[in-house]
């Protein structure tokens, strides 16, 4: 059921997360500015100065502070927040790592930008897929609503007790994060009964004193607790499909669990792509089924987990796929390309090509997808640059 | 004068530090003048081995470890969440070593000591490397031989001057910054309960011998440390809201009397003792004027 308490209004994508983060009642929020994430911190600073929003703000010196600010106040208790881009997110790195292996339910923004050199402030997905082995949860926004609306459900399955697992979601550089589009705000009281207050298993407590993260040895848990990861990360896929439809339910939206298909029921060919791209092929799909082509779209959400099954079920009678990644895999194609490859081998025998564009914010026009069409019906497959020039 | 020492024990037996750790008898002084409403954080370091391997712990109090550039970062989310949930009554101990302060974590630490967090910062000062097999540190005095300054042929020892943190957090005005070693256990809990009465940020360097790292048998710790105050190779000196206290309160002693009871500066001639003689003079005058200015 809608609320009547929601509130629509025209807003960029970091203002909306802001609010995302804002209504998910975020209790201490640390960062650190970095184009194009700023205007996050910004926003949320604003919040506090104006008496909106009741959270404490550590401005650290470095992100690779600012996550562990975050590491440490989670382990107190406390719904902990941040937000980063590019190289501030490769900076922590170290501290992602933290995050899961304390099993630790952060949300983070990640604005997706490009990484030098040469410096570059545009979209590209190269920098959170260069974090997909940290033990995060990986979700790519397509609008600036879902961007609000994923930090909201991020924390609900974040904090599931069979997930106890960070979150990370993204929404590529200006496209969302400095572009106005209409957003609907929550109502709190709504988002109240849908998110709990944060309730670990465990956190610092002087009557009952622990050590948190102490070494352990080739003969302890380790091995086991690392394994524990990687089936909670299995085990968030139901969640993550449990925890989307009641937030559909609850709040009229139309969401797709892991994955969300465009078009696919009848289609000869698909075409596969995470964030903003994907609302470019998704038109792209609607013209070209109107000149009687047979193609769809699939577009990832979450690409940790990754929805293995989902795509297979649906690549099932495709006579080729296509998979646009803004991002690269020197030697490999695109990530989620080679994600894909690894989830039919041995399964199912389609086409696979792997479409690199967008980097350091080129733009995907049109056209662009209109091309990985065609080559896909040619019936070529492997690796290609879409949309570059020749370098002299 | 009665022993004011307090009786309650945090450190529990069975760690697993090496005999004589000086940094053994640093977190139990600390941990005697703060109780057990005391919340650590240790980065990678001796400390972060010594409790002993899941899930066990030496300490009966909570302990976060953290990675190694961290504890500056980490003491501040502590603080800030336990306040907000009415805990301000804890005491938040980021506990790193020489290693953690001086070089790799000093971005963190110089943060979180502007921000003004409601903290201890202890760095336990074994003046190297100790944990990963005695490499050089930036807070290694001069003339130190260590694992990456060996003394062969080449006589390669620490050339270059001990990097002093404590020095730079007066420098950054830091509202308590104290220095300290082993063997005036009383010293350190008294500073601990001065440094308690300030709601800010508060940084005490305790000098913990590591008789593994200065090559030394380890009954010689507290020795030791009393020779690095008494030599003037590590003053003792409180820094409390702006006003400079040199400790001269004892038996001055020729920097040979320290340094040959250690085998790391066993290599040292004549002349290079004579510049280590320098530097103590400079370094103490330097202090002296400290005190005069912060009066």
């Amino acid at each position: 059921m809608k609320s009547m308490q929601d509130y629509r209004t025209i807003m960029t994508g970091n203002d909306a997360v802001a609010y995302g983060a804002k209504l998910a009642r975020v209790k201490l929020i640390s960062a650190y500015p970095i184009t194009p994430q700023t205007t996050i911190v910004e926003k949320l600073a604003s919040m506090i100065a104006n008496d909106e929003l009741d959270a404490k703000y550590v401005k650290v010196e470095s992100e690779h502070s600012a996550l562990a600010t975050v590491v440490s106040s989670e382990l107190a208790g406390v719904r902990s927040y941040t937000a980063t881009s590019s190289h501030g997110l490769l900076y922590m790195h170290e501290m992602l790592h933290w995050a899961s292996g304390q099993r630790l339910p952060i949300v983070m923004s990640v604005v997706n930008r490009a990484i030098g050199p040469p410096w570059n402030i545009w979209a590209d997905q190269s920098d959170t897929m260069n974090q997909k082995d940290t033990g995060w949860m990986q979700v790519y926004c397509e609008s600036n609503q879902e961007a609000l609306d994923t930090i909201i459900m991020g924390y609900k399955i974040a904090e599931n007790k069979d997930v106890l697992l960070p979150l990370m979601s993204m929404e590529d550089a200006f496209i969302l994060s400095h572009t106005s589009e209409p957003v609907t705000i929550r109502d709190q009281e709504s988002v109240n009964e849908y998110l709990p207050d944060l309730d670990l298993p465990f956190k610092i407590n002087e009557e009952h004193p622990m050590g948190y993260g102490s070494y352990d040895t080739p003969d302890g848990s380790f091995m086991e607790l690392k394994k524990d990861m990687v089936d909670s990360m299995q085990k968030a896929k139901r969640i993550i499909e449990d925890e989307t439809r009641k937030f559909n339910e609850m709040f009229g939206t139309e969401y797709g669990g892991l994955i969300e298909k465009y078009r696919m029921e009848d289609a000869d060919y698909a075409i596969i792509a995470t964030g903003t791209i994907a609302s470019t092929a998704r038109y792209v799909v609607d013209i070209l089924r109107k000149k009687g082509e047979k193609v769809g779209l699939i577009r990832i959400r979450y690409f940790r987990p990754f929805p293995y099954e989902e795509i297979l079920s649906s690549l099932k009678y495709v006579k080729a796929a296509g998979v646009i990644d803004r991002s690269v895999s020197f030697s490999s194609g695109g990530p989620t390309y080679v994600e894909i490859v690894q989830g039919l081998y041995g399964k199912l025998n389609v086409p696979l090509s792997s479409f690199i564009a967008g980097i350091g914010g080129r733009d995907v026009r049109i056209q662009d997808i209109e091309n990985i069409y065609e080559m896909l019906k040619s019936g070529n497959s492997g690796t290609y640059w879409i949309n570059v020039k020749e370098v002299r | 004068m009665p022993i004011s020492i307090p009786k309650q024990e945090l450190m529990e037996p069975g760690h697993t530090a090496c005999h004589g750790c000086g940094a053994t008898l640093a977190m139990r002084y600390v941990l005697k003048a703060l109780g057990t409403k005391t919340v650590v954080s240790v980065p990678a370091s001796c400390w972060a081995v010594i409790p002993g391997a899941m899930p066990y712990r030496t300490l009966d109090v909570p302990m976060v470890y953290t990675p190694f550039a961290a504890t500056g970062a980490s003491i501040s989310g502590l603080r800030e969440a336990l306040d907000i949930q009415g805990k301000e009554d804890y005491n938040v101990v980021g506990f790193a070593g020489d290693g953690g302060t001086a070089d790799i974590g000093l971005q963190g630490l110089s943060g979180a000591m502007e921000r003004g967090h409601n903290v201890f910062y202890i760095m336990y000062d074994n003046e190297g490397y100790m944990n990963t097999g005695v490499q050089r540190s930036g807070s290694t005095p001069y003339g130190a031989k260590t694992t990456t300054t060996p003394v062969g042929k080449e006589r390669d020892f620490k050339r270059e001057n001990k990097k002093v943190v404590a020095d730079m957090m007066i420098a950054q005005n830091v509202p308590y910054v104290a220095t300290a070693t082993v063997a005036y256990p009383e010293d350190i809990i008294k500073k601990i309960e001065r440094a308690r009465e300030i709601n800010g940020p508060k940084f005490i360097q305790i000098l913990a011998p590591c008789p593994t790292g200065w090559y030394y048998p380890p009954e010689k710790t507290i020795e030791i440390s009393r020779l690095a105050v008494q030599s003037r190779m590590f003053p003792l000196y409180e820094f409390v809201e702006g006003k400079f206290y040199l400790n001269k309160s004892f038996k001055q002693v020729d920097v040979t009397d320290y340094i040959k009871a250690q085998d790391r500066f066993r290599h040292l001639n004549d002349e290079e003792i004579e510049q280590l003689r320098r530097y103590i003079e400079e370094r103490w005058n330097m202090l002296l004027e400290w005190e005069k200015l912060y009066r």
